[in-house]
């Protein structure tokens, strides 16, 4: 009922709704081998930003001048991928997968429901604007 | 116009025959006037490598402070070259070198005058160079000393109280220290040994250093809960860049140190002075390198950096007489000091930007003292008097200037400007405005 509602307020038809936003977080160094299995398994598109943060690693320590600092926030590269729901089990596998050391600080996977995806040029919407 | 070109032309054609004559009396031969150009020279070449190293000093500096600090540290150097300079010609030079004198202080206000121009063979002292080359060369010396302390008192210090000083260190203090040995003084006559200025030179600005340290106190926030909150760098490209011009530079500082180039072994030596020299350098930066990583578990460049100059301070005291071997060992223990003295003198919160202290003050006194391993005409307490009597006087002099300076118009920057930066808070410009706050 929830679901119609926001719908009908959003202007989309009912199927429309099924588009996933993946967020994953990864090491840097990894971003390339990442994009390249993801394009291979058919992703048309990413936004990737550059951030810092901390989670169980907890940030470092290293030594400047024999003096120790805590580096806090750890570097870290975001990806968010907008895509069809069938799309998103095979997505997150790909990226765990690829993005995996094995060593803390890999990152985290978080998908979310998205309300509405508009492509700006035709203004399609829904998984047509993907 | 015709009439002025004949009567020049005239007084020209009178003073032939006088010139000739002169010439048939006493034109000394190559053999006479052969050293004294080879010495001249050295000083001129000598001079410009050691002038060099003002560059140096400027780029490690700028390198080694925050990026918000960087054009004020540049001024800083600048202006502190340009100074000795002048203060050098008007009091410096005939103060350290007055000749007779009582050996602890000679002739003030004194201007160096030069020779005339197109001197004649005859009227000049044979036996060693040109006072203006001696002149140039000897104060490229001075310059470095003020770099010194420019180096650890960055970040924090105002711009004119550290002039003051230098006007004070330049022009007095250390000609005087100086004349005590260079200048045929006291020290000299007792034995004491210090071949380029491990302890006249580079000790010297180190103690000025601590002293304007322990007045001026460490940057905001560098120690705080009982820990040293490092502060990195603006840009090590620049260090490094610093490092190698100051190492260039050094062959001049020794080698010209011979002072006489007008023989076989003068010119012999000369050569085997800079060979020790860049062996010392370079046991000192690989001993840093290995100390760091195995302490550390990384390498620290600023060390690495820190630890060839401080090989270079440590030769310099005798950079003649030991084997390349020797050099080595001694420019190595160096590298030690530095690895070991740097976060020491953190535990005492003694705030040194650049490693000025350990490079220029503790490895001096190491090189001073290490030049009775090879040179046997020394004994160890004649050095350390030496040692002691210029850590006495400069320290306590600049301790008693710093705190002069501090009680009356203020030696450290406000709590606002130094958080800013001293580039936009002193200056008002900055040296990379195209890049975000450092």
């Amino acid at each position: 009922m929830l679901q119609v509602q926001s719908a009908s307020v959003w202007g989309l038809r009912e199927r429309d709704i099924k588009v996933k936003l993946i967020i994953a977080t990864i090491k840097p160094y990894k971003l390339e081998e990442v994009r390249e299995a993801l394009t291979a398994i058919g992703v048309r598109g990413m936004m990737v930003s550059e951030i810092k943060g901390f989670g169980a690693q907890s940030g470092h320590t290293e030594i400047y001048r024999g003096a120790e600092y805590a580096v806090n926030f750890v570097p870290k590269i975001k990806l968010e991928i907008a895509v069809p729901e069938d799309m998103a089990d095979s997505i997150v596998d790909t990226i765990t997968k690829t993005a995996r050391t094995g060593k803390i600080g890999d990152g985290k996977i978080f998908v979310l429901d998205l309300a509405q995806a508009v492509r700006v040029r035709t203004g399609e919407t829904g998984p047509d604007a993907l | 116009m015709t009439q002025k070109l004949t009567y020049l032309l005239g007084t020209a054609f009178a003073l032939v025959p006088a010139a000739a004559m002169a010439q048939d009396a006493a034109a000394p031969g190559f053999d006479e006037i052969g050293p004294y150009i080879m010495t001249t020279l050295l000083f001129l070449v000598g001079g410009f490598l050691v002038f060099w190293m003002a560059a140096g000093f400027a780029m490690l500096e700028a390198g080694l402070v925050r990026g918000k600090n960087v054009a004020m540290q540049l001024t800083k150097n600048m202006a502190l070259f340009s100074i000795a300079g002048i203060m050098y010609w008007l009091v410096g030079f005939n103060l350290m070198y007055p000749g007779e004198f009582n050996g602890y202080i000679g002739g003030f206000f004194n201007p160096t005058v030069l020779e005339p121009v197109g001197l004649a063979a005859a009227d000049a002292s044979l036996d060693y160079a040109s006072v203006a080359s001696d002149f140039f060369f000897q104060l490229m010396f001075v310059a470095a000393t003020a770099s010194i302390v420019s180096g650890a008192l960055a970040e924090r210090i105002k711009l004119w109280p550290f002039l003051a000083f230098v006007v004070v260190l330049t022009g007095f203090m250390y000609p005087i220290s100086g004349s005590w040995q260079w200048g045929g003084g006291f020290l000299s006559e007792m034995g004491f040994s210090d071949f380029a200025g491990s302890t006249v030179v580079h000790s010297v600005g180190g103690w000025a250093a601590l002293a304007g340290a322990i007045v001026l106190g460490p940057r905001l926030g560098k120690y705080k809960d009982g820990r040293t909150v490092p502060m990195p760098g603006s840009n090590l490209a620049l260090a490094t860049l610093g490092t190698f011009i100051l190492w260039l530079g050094w062959f001049g500082f020794n080698g010209g140190s011979q002072l006489a180039a007008g023989t076989v072994g003068d010119i012999t030596d000369v050569g085997r002075i800079f060979a020790n020299t860049n062996m010392a350098a370079s046991a000192g930066a690989v001993t840093a390198l290995i100390l760091t990583q195995l302490i550390y578990k990384k390498v620290d460049l600023t060390m690495v950096l820190n630890g060839a100059l401080a090989g270079l301070v440590s030769i310099t005291a005798e950079p003649l007489a030991p084997s390349l071997f020797g050099s080595l060992w001694i420019g190595a223990v160096g590298g030690v000091i530095v690895v070991f003295a740097v976060p020491m003198l953190d535990k005492f919160k003694i705030d040194d930007v650049v490693g000025a202290i350990p490079v220029h003050l503790i490895a001096g006194i190491w090189g001073t003292i290490a030049v009775v391993f090879y040179n046997a005409e020394t004994s160890l307490v004649t050095q350390l008097t030496g040692i002691l009597a210029y850590g006495v006087f400069t320290f306590v002099v600049s301790l008693v200037f710093w705190l002069i300076l501090k009680a009356t118009i203020g030696i450290r920057v406000s709590e606002e400007a130094e958080i800013n930066g001293l580039d936009m808070a002193e200056l008002g410009m900055e040296a990379y405005p195209e890049f975000s706050k450092g």
